[in-house]
């Protein structure tokens, strides 16, 4: 992911706690089971079985999930653009199994 | 990371934790001083020249440095150390802010009290109080032993079943104060905190001022927190936490009146917004292992959201 820090990603997971739904690599606590664990992510084809994952929409979809895929329960997020970069880097980043 | 977490240990921001840093020091340096006495003896006695050898030796120096010595300086520390910390835990008179905080297994009860010690207020996890002015902690537990400790205002002081303890905090500067239980208090004891938020005055007083009236009136509400609304009752939240100026009256659970406006979720441990109350309600137990809140998988994405987005509307 060009231009984006999965150092910075980490850093913004922890701050607004997405690890209270997803289990996520480098993660230790907590290890959230209401939505899908994020271990392999980078090798996932589809973002929430329906988006293809692809780094400009997973971080559109970290920060505003609904206005990517209508109907999701994932909800709006607290982060800047360039913050759900640095998570989307984290996430390719971290979740290569 | 949260705000204020971890706490800082010996980084005092008010007079009370003044007094305790102080004293950790001086019995810092004291130990460290008399730790270099003995090495020097210990030199002394088995490397010295011979006289110097039996000027270590000898019932004498027992009594100088292994009697008078010790009980000297040990009650000198005592008497100085319980004068200085004296007035953490008593009532020095006055007209101090009083709150009565009750431990709970693994949370904290947080109620604001008036002048005649009625309780007009109720919280949970957190405690706003004014910049530089002294207050008086009515401490409580309902269960276990628990310990309240919040490192930069004050000492730490048990909350005993059947007993109130007190304990006086202050913060000389705004800001937010990690705290945290300090007695195992049984399973997830380590996930057991809370933050004290600590405003200038006039700022304080707005935010009670707001929380009365906030209390007297019923909220418009969206049509999704209005599901969220319903949801909260047919899913029977309301059995364990209360909502003022609504039917939720529950007193098992931390009060929610206010809940939106909280820094943290789950007892300081994690932030909150719109996704960690999800996941709060969703599992909690995934979050926090044993505690007494059930996971909610009967609620559909729907439910789970429209709950949540109602329970961050409680400011």
């Amino acid at each position: 992911m060009p231009l984006a820090s999965a150092e910075r990603g980490k850093q913004v997971i922890e701050r607004v706690g997405c690890a209270s739904c997803h289990t996520i690599a480098g993660i230790h606590w907590p290890e959230g089971r209401v939505g899908p664990s994020l271990h392999g992510f980078a090798e996932r084809a589809l973002i929430a079985g329906h988006v293809p994952n692809q780094p400009e929409l997973l971080a559109r979809y970290v920060r505003n999930a609904p206005a990517v895929l209508p109907g999701t329960t994932m909800p709006p997020m607290p982060i800047t653009e360039q913050e759900a970069r640095d998570v989307a880097a984290y996430l390719y980043e971290m979740g290569k199994n | 990371m949260l705000d204020g977490w971890p706490p800082p240990v010996l980084d005092p921001a008010g007079p009370y934790a003044t007094s305790v840093a102080l004293l950790s020091w001086v019995l810092f340096g004291m130990a460290a001083l008399v730790l270099l006495i003995v090495l020097a003896a210990l030199y002394a006695a088995l490397f010295g020249s011979e006289k110097l050898q039996s000027r270590v030796g000898g019932t004498r120096v027992i009594w100088i440095g292994g009697i008078a010595f010790p009980v000297v300086v040990l009650t000198v520390l005592l008497v100085w150390g319980l004068s200085l910390t004296r007035n953490l835990s008593t009532s020095a008179g006055g007209d101090p802010l009083r709150m009565r905080i009750t431990g709970e297994m693994w949370w904290w009860r947080v109620a604001y009290l008036d002048e005649q010690g009625r309780s007009v207020l109720h919280d949970a996890n957190e405690l706003h109080i004014p910049v530089g002015r002294p207050i008086e902690l009515q401490l409580e537990s309902a269960d276990v032993i628990h310990s309240f400790w919040v490192p930069r205002l004050s000492g730490k002081l048990d909350m005993i079943p059947g007993r109130r303890n007190v304990l006086r905090i202050q913060a000389d500067e705004a800001g937010v104060f990690g705290g945290q239980c300090a007695e195992y208090c049984g399973g997830p004891h380590a996930l057991m905190g809370f933050v004290v938020v600590a405003h200038e005055p006039e700022r304080f007083a707005q935010l009670m001022r707001a929380r009365l009236q906030r209390a007297a009136s019923p909220m418009q509400l969206t049509p999704v927190e209005a599901t969220g609304a319903r949801v909260f009752q047919a899913a029977g939240c309301a059995a364990c936490h209360r909502i003022a100026g609504t039917q939720a009256n529950g007193l098992a659970g931390p009060d929610l009146t206010y809940v939106g406006t909280r820094r943290t979720l789950g007892a300081g441990i994690l932030p909150n917004n719109l996704g960690t109350m999800m996941g709060w309600i969703g599992n909690s137990q995934a979050i926090k292992p044993g505690n007494r809140m059930p996971p909610y998988t009967v609620l559909s994405g729907e439910e789970l959201t429209a709950v949540s987005a109602y329970l961050q509307r409680q400011k």
